[in-house]
C-alpha cells in the first residue's frame, strides 16, 4: 500500500471535509492540537454543498430542549466566528442576523405551525422562545416593498434567524484550518479504521494516517464507518431540493425558511423533503411544487429565471436532532452527525472541539447521546 | 391515456433531421425537438430561407451548407413532428423530455431519446476576451448564414482549427476587410500531423477543400501570422484589436472585430446532466459521452449522434442519426437484426469514410497549451461570475479536489451559463495546478434546467404523464 | 459594428433603448442590434463590466436583454417581431415593480 504523503502523528484524524468536520476541526486546532482532514474526491455526496445556507433557531429542537438551546447558543456565536473568519481568511461568509419569518399560506398552516411552536415552547418549562406570531399586516411591514399573495395569512418569526453564504462558509472554514496548521486531504477515503497500540489507523487507498483521536463526520459514511467501531447510529438520507435564480437587485430584506436572497442576489427557493434513498437526481415534479409554492407567497418571483437547482441528501437520525457520542468500545473515536450543518458550525467550532479536545463536555451533550435511540427501541 | 413517441430526438442540425427521416422511413413516430425557428442546426443555419431568398450567397457559404436544404425540407415534409422554437430544458433516463416555448412547460413522454445536440466552439480564454467586438467566428458565420450581415471595419481572425479558415475565406469573399490572421498553428504542428497524412489521402475531397482555401486567402493579400502565442485582446469599453508573439517579436494589430476560434468540442450539457459516462479525447482535449458504433450509451434508452458524441463533421453526423434510429428499430422490434446489418453496412462505411480525415485534423490543430491553462492570473475564466485563473489556482492550493468543490468555493459556473463556457478550462487548470490528468479531475455536476427557466413556467406546467402525447400534440 | 450585405427583406421596426431601428424579418435580436451599435448590450450583474453576443448561438450567455418587458432573454435566440422593445440589460434585474 502506497504511504499517504501526509503521513504524520496528528493528535485528531477528522473524516469528512463538508460541513461538521472542518468546523470541529479549527475549534481542535486553535486548542493547538494537530490535526488532519480526511476527504473524499470530488463527485461525493456532499450534502454540505447542497444547502440552502440558513443559521436557523424558529422551530429547532421538537422533543429535545438541549436542541433549543445548542442552536440558540450557536447562532449567537455567528456573529463573531464570522468576524473571526473574515478577518483571518478575508472571505466573507455573508452571515446577517436580520431574524427570519416563516410565511404561512392559508389558516390550516397557521394553525398547524401555532401548534408545532407552542409544544416547542412548552417542552422548555416555560423559559424563554423568542419566536412569535405576526398577522399579514405585520408580516408585510416587514418586507417593504413586497406584494405577498393573497393567500398568505401571516408567518412565524424569530429574532435570532439568519443566513450566511454556506459556500464561502466551506471555503472559509478550509481556508482558516490550514492557517491554523491543518493538513487537508482530499482523496482519502477511509475504508477501515483500527486499533494500533494507543493510536487509531486509518486505512485509505492513498496510504494509512494515524492518530490517538478520530472524529467520524463523515455525513452518510457514519453508516459504514460507524457499526465496527461501537457506533451504530441510526441515521439514513432524505433528499431535498433546492431552486436559485438568476441574480436581481435585493429585494428580501431576510430570510424566510422557504427562500432566503444571497448578498449577490440570487433567490433560493427549497425546500422539499422526500425519501428517495440514496437518489440525488433531481425530481421535476418537486421542483414544479416549490416553484409553484413560492409564485403563491410572493407573486413577484414568477418573473424570475431559474438557473439552476439540485437535489442533496440530509443526513437524518430518527428524531431530525444531533448525535454528538463517543464509542464506548474505541474510546477516543468520536461520532457527530446533523442535517444542521450550517447552523451548528459556529458552535461546533467553538464549544464541541472542547468535548474531543478533553474540556468538560458540555451540559448539552448527554442529550445527544445516540443512547436514546436504544432507550426508545426497548421502551 | 399516454401514447409514447418512439423516439424523441433532441436537436435539428444534420444528425437529428437524418435520424428524423430514418425514423419516418422505418415507420416510428417521432418528435424532433429543437430551440431552433427552422431546421438545419448550426452548420445548415437558415438554409431553406437562404436557397430561396438568395440563392446567390451559396456561392459564398459553400455548396456543402446547400446540402442542408435537402435534409430540412425531407424532415418538413415527413410525417416527423418538428417542436421549433423549444427548448429542452430537462431529460430524464425513462425517456421523459422537459421542454419550453418560452412561454410554457411541457412534458413528452418517449420510449427512446437520441441527442442530435451537437456541438460548440471552444471557450478561449485570453485577456481581454469578454470585451464588446469580440466574437467567435462561428457566430459571425452564424450571422452571416441568418443575416447576411458580416462585420463593418477592420477584421483580424485568431486562433486555429478548420472553421477558422473557412470563415476568413467567407468574410474575404464577402466583402469584409481583413486586417489578418492569427493562427497559434505552426510548422510543428505540420510535422506533428505528417503520419496522419496517408489515412486522410482516402477523404480526399476534405484535403482538397482545405488546400483550395488556404489558395484563396493566400490570394487576397490578407496577412497570416503562423504560431502565434501570448494573444491578448486590446481595448477599455470595447476592442481595439490584439496583440501577440511570433518569430520572436511582438505584433499589435488594430481592428474592431475580433473573431477568436480554437476549434470545436462536443456540448455536453444533456449528456452530463443524465449523467452519462463519458471519455476524455487526448489531442483535442475535450469531453464525450462514451458511445458504441450505433450511439448507444451507459443508459439503454438514450443515444447520442452526430458531433454530441465527438467532433467527425456533419456528414458523419448524418450517417451516425441513421444507424442510431436502426438500432433503436431493432430494439423495439420493428426490424430484426439482420436487417438492421443489412441497412447498416454501407452506412459503417460512409462513416469509415468521414472518420478518415479526423486524426490529420486533430493532429493538426490542437488547441494550444497557453490556451487550455492560461498562464495569466488575470485572465477571466467564467464569464458569468467573473472568475480568473488565477482565483481558480488558488483554490486548486486550498485543496479543492474537482470543478464542483471549486464551484462551490468560487461559484464558477453558477450564472446562466451553467458553466458551458468555462468547464473545459476549469478541469484543465486543475489538472495542471494538481499534477493530475482532466480524467481524474472530472467536470461539473449538470442539473436542470438545462437553460433557464421562468419560475412562472415551472410552477404552471402539468407534471402529470401524458399531458403531451403524440397524439394531443 | 456589423452591416448587412443585402436589404432587400422586409423591414421590422424595433425600438432599442427607445431608439427606432429597422432591423429585418428573420433576424435575431442581437443581430439587428449589432447593425445599429457596437457598445455593450448589457453589463454583467457581478461588476457591472460590458459584455455584447459572443456566440450567436445560445451557449454563451452574453447577449442577455431585456425584450419586450421581460429581462434576461437570449437575444440571440430571439427573432425581431414588428413593435419589439429591446433594452440593454444593465447589472442585475430590478424585480420591484415587476408583477
Amino acid at each position: 500500500m502506497p504511504i499517504s504523503t501526509a503521513h504524520k502523528n496528528y493528535d485528531v484524524a477528522v473524516i469528512g471535509g463538508g460541513m461538521i468536520g472542518p468546523a470541529l476541526a479549527i475549534g481542535l486546532a486553535e486548542r493547538g492540537m494537530k490535526v488532519c482532514i480526511l476527504d473524499e474526491g470530488d463527485d461525493v455526496l456532499r450534502v454540505a454543498r447542497g444547502n440552502f445556507g440558513l443559521v436557523w433557531f424558529q422551530g429547532k429542537g421538537f422533543g429535545m430542549p438541549r436542541y433549543v438551546e445548542w442552536s440558540r447558543r450557536s447562532a449567537k456565536l455567528y456573529p463573531s466566528f464570522a468576524a473571526e473568519l473574515k478577518e483571518n481568511t478575508g472571505v466573507d461568509i455573508g452571515h446577517a442576523n436580520p431574524g427570519g419569518l416563516e410565511l404561512l399560506l392559508g389558516d390550516e398552516e397557521l394553525a398547524h405551525r401555532r401548534h408545532f411552536i407552542g409544544q416547542i415552547y412548552q417542552q422548555g418549562g416555560g423559559n424563554e422562545y423568542e419566536v412569535e406570531f405576526l398577522d399579514r399586516k405585520q408580516t408585510e411591514s416587514m418586507l417593504p416593498g413586497i406584494r405577498l399573495g393573497d393567500e398568505v395569512v401571516g408567518a412565524s418569526y424569530s429574532p435570532i434567524d439568519g443566513h450566511v453564504n454556506p459556500l464561502f462558509l466551506l471555503r472559509a472554514m478550509h481556508t482558516r484550518f490550514q492557517q491554523l496548521g491543518g493538513t487537508y486531504l482530499p482523496h482519502h477515503r477511509v475504508s477501515g479504521v483500527v486499533k494500533n497500540g494507543q493510536a487509531y489507523d486509518l486505512q485509505t487507498a492513498a496510504g494509512t494516517v494515524s492518530a490517538p483521536k478520530v472524529v467520524i463526520a463523515a455525513g452518510h459514511g457514519l453508516r459504514e464507518l460507524g457499526p465496527p467501531l461501537g457506533l451504530n447510529i441510526p441515521i439514513r438520507p432524505q433528499r431535498g431540493h433546492i431552486l436559485v435564480t438568476e441574480r436581481t437587485q435585493q429585494i428580501l430584506p431576510m430570510p424566510m425558511s422557504a427562500f432566503r436572497q444571497t448578498r449577490e442576489g440570487s433567490i433560493m427557493l427549497g425546500v422539499s423533503a422526500e425519501e428517495a434513498g440514496y437518489n440525488d437526481m433531481v425530481d421535476t415534479a418537486t421542483i414544479a411544487k416549490i416553484a409553484q409554492r413560492a409564485g403563491r407567497i410572493i407573486p413577484a418571483l414568477r418573473n424570475l429565471n431559474i438557473v439552476r437547482t439540485w437535489a442533496a441528501l440530509r443526513v437524518l437520525t430518527p428524531d431530525k436532532c444531533p448525535v454528538y457520542q463517543e464509542s464506548q468500545s474505541h474510546p477516543g473515536i468520536y461520532a457527530v452527525a446533523s442535517h444542521s450543518g450550517v447552523t451548528l458550525a459556529a458552535v461546533n467550532a467553538k464549544v464541541a472541539s472542547g468535548w474531543i479536545a478533553d474540556d468538560p463536555a458540555p451540559e448539552e451533550f448527554e442529550a445527544f447521546s445516540s443512547e436514546r435511540f436504544n432507550a426508545q427501541k426497548t421502551a | 391515456m399516454t401514447v409514447p413517441f418512439d423516439i424523441a430526438i433532441i436537436g435539428a442540425g444534420p444528425a437529428g433531421m437524418a435520424a428524423a427521416h430514418e425514423a419516418n422511413s422505418l415507420g416510428l413516430s417521432a418528435v424532433v425537438i429543437d430551440e431552433q425557428n427552422a431546421p438545419g442546426g448550426q452548420i445548415y443555419r437558415n438554409v431553406q430561407r437562404v436557397i430561396a431568398e438568395r440563392p446567390e450567397d451559396i456561392r459564398i457559404l459553400g455548396t456543402e451548407y446547400a446540402c442542408g436544404n435537402g435534409l430540412a425540407d425531407g424532415m418538413q415534409s415527413s410525417g416527423i413532428k418538428h417542436l421549433a422554437g423549444h427548448m429542452v430544458w430537462q431529460i430524464e433516463r425513462d425517456g421523459t423530455v422537459w421542454c419550453s416555448d418560452g412561454n410554457k412547460a411541457k412534458r413528452i413522454q418517449a420510449r427512446t431519446v437520441v441527442l442530435a445536440t451537437g456541438a460548440m466552439e471552444r471557450p478561449m480564454p485570453v485577456p481581454g476576451w469578454t470585451l464588446p467586438g469580440v466574437m467567435t467566428a462561428g457566430a459571425v458565420q452564424i450571422l452571416m448564414k441568418s443575416a447576411a450581415m458580416i462585420p463593418d471595419g477592420p477584421v483580424v481572425l485568431a486562433g486555429s482549427g478548420p472553421l477558422l479558415l473557412l470563415v476568413a475565406d467567407q468574410l474575404i469573399q464577402s466583402g469584409a476587410r481583413l486586417a489578418a490572421i492569427a493562427e497559434t498553428t505552426s510548422f510543428s504542428h505540420y510535422l506533428a500531423a505528417l503520419p496522419k497524412l496517408p489515412k486522410a489521402l482516402s477523404a480526399m475531397e476534405y484535403l482538397k477543400k482545405g488546400l483550395q482555401m488556404r489558395r484563396r486567402i493566400k490570394a487576397s493579400g490578407v496577412p497570416i501570422i503562423s504560431g502565434i502565442s501570448g494573444l491578448r485582446i486590446n481595448g477599455g469599453a470595447k476592442a481595439t484589436g490584439i496583440t501577440f508573439k511570433a518569430g520572436g517579436r511582438t505584433h499589435t494589430i488594430a481592428a474592431e472585430t475580433v473573431l477568436l476560434h480554437q476549434g470545436v468540442v462536443p456540448n455536453t450539457q444533456a449528456s452530463r446532466q443524465l449523467r452519462l459516462d463519458h471519455g476524455w479525447h487526448d489531442t483535442q482535449h475535450y469531453w464525450y459521452p462514451k458511445t458504441d458504433v450505433f450511439g448507444a450509451t451507459s443508459e439503454e434508452k438514450v443515444f447520442i449522434a452526430g458531433d454530441g458524441a465527438g467532433i467527425f463533421g456533419a456528414m458523419a453526423a448524418e450517417v451516425s442519426g441513421r444507424l442510431s434510429v436502426l438500432q433503436i428499430a431493432s430494439h423495439l422490434g420493428v426490424i430484426d437484426v439482420a436487417e438492421r446489418d443489412r441497412k447498416a453496412k454501407p452506412l459503417f462505411s460512409e462513416k469509415h469514410h468521414h472518420d478518415a480525415i479526423r486524426p490529420l485534423l486533430d493532429a493538426l490543430f490542437p488547441p494550444p497549451a497557453e490556451i487550455l491553462n492560461p498562464r495569466d492570473d488575470a485572465t477571466i475564466i467564467c464569464r458569468c461570475e467573473e472568475v480568473t485563473a488565477g482565483d481558480i489556482r488558488k483554490a486548486a492550493s486550498l485543496g479543492a479536489p474537482g470543478p464542483n468543490q471549486l464551484k462551490a468555493f468560487l461559484r464558477a459556473g453558477m450564472g446562466p451559463c451553467q458553466g458551458r463556457m468555462c468547464g473545459l478550462a476549469v478541469t484543465e487548470i486543475l489538472a495542471a495546478a494538481l499534477g493530475k490528468s482532466p480524467v481524474d479531475i472530472g467536470a461539473y455536476r449538470i442539473r436542470p434546467p438545462l437553460k433557464p427557466l421562468s419560475l412562472a413556467e415551472l410552477a404552471d406546467m402539468d407534471t402529470d404523464p401524458g399531458t403531451v402525447t403524440s397524439s394531443s400534440l | 459594428m456589423l452591416k448587412r450585405r443585402h436589404s432587400d427583406s422586409e423591414v421590422v421596426a424595433i425600438t432599442v433603448d427607445g431608439v427606432a431601428v429597422e432591423a429585418r424579418a428573420g433576424e435575431s435580436v442581437a443581430a439587428a442590434v449589432l447593425v445599429s451599435s457596437s457598445e455593450a448590450t448589457r453589463t454583467t450583474p457581478v461588476s457591472e463590466s460590458p459584455r455584447a453576443p459572443y456566440c450567436m448561438m445560445g451557449v454563451c450567455f452574453e447577449c442577455l436583454m431585456e425584450i419586450d418587458g421581460v429581462a434576461n432573454r437570449q437575444a440571440c435566440m430571439v427573432q425581431v417581431a414588428p413593435g419589439m422593445r429591446i433594452q440593454r440589460q444593465l447589472g442585475a434585474r430590478d424585480l420591484r415593480g415587476a408583477e
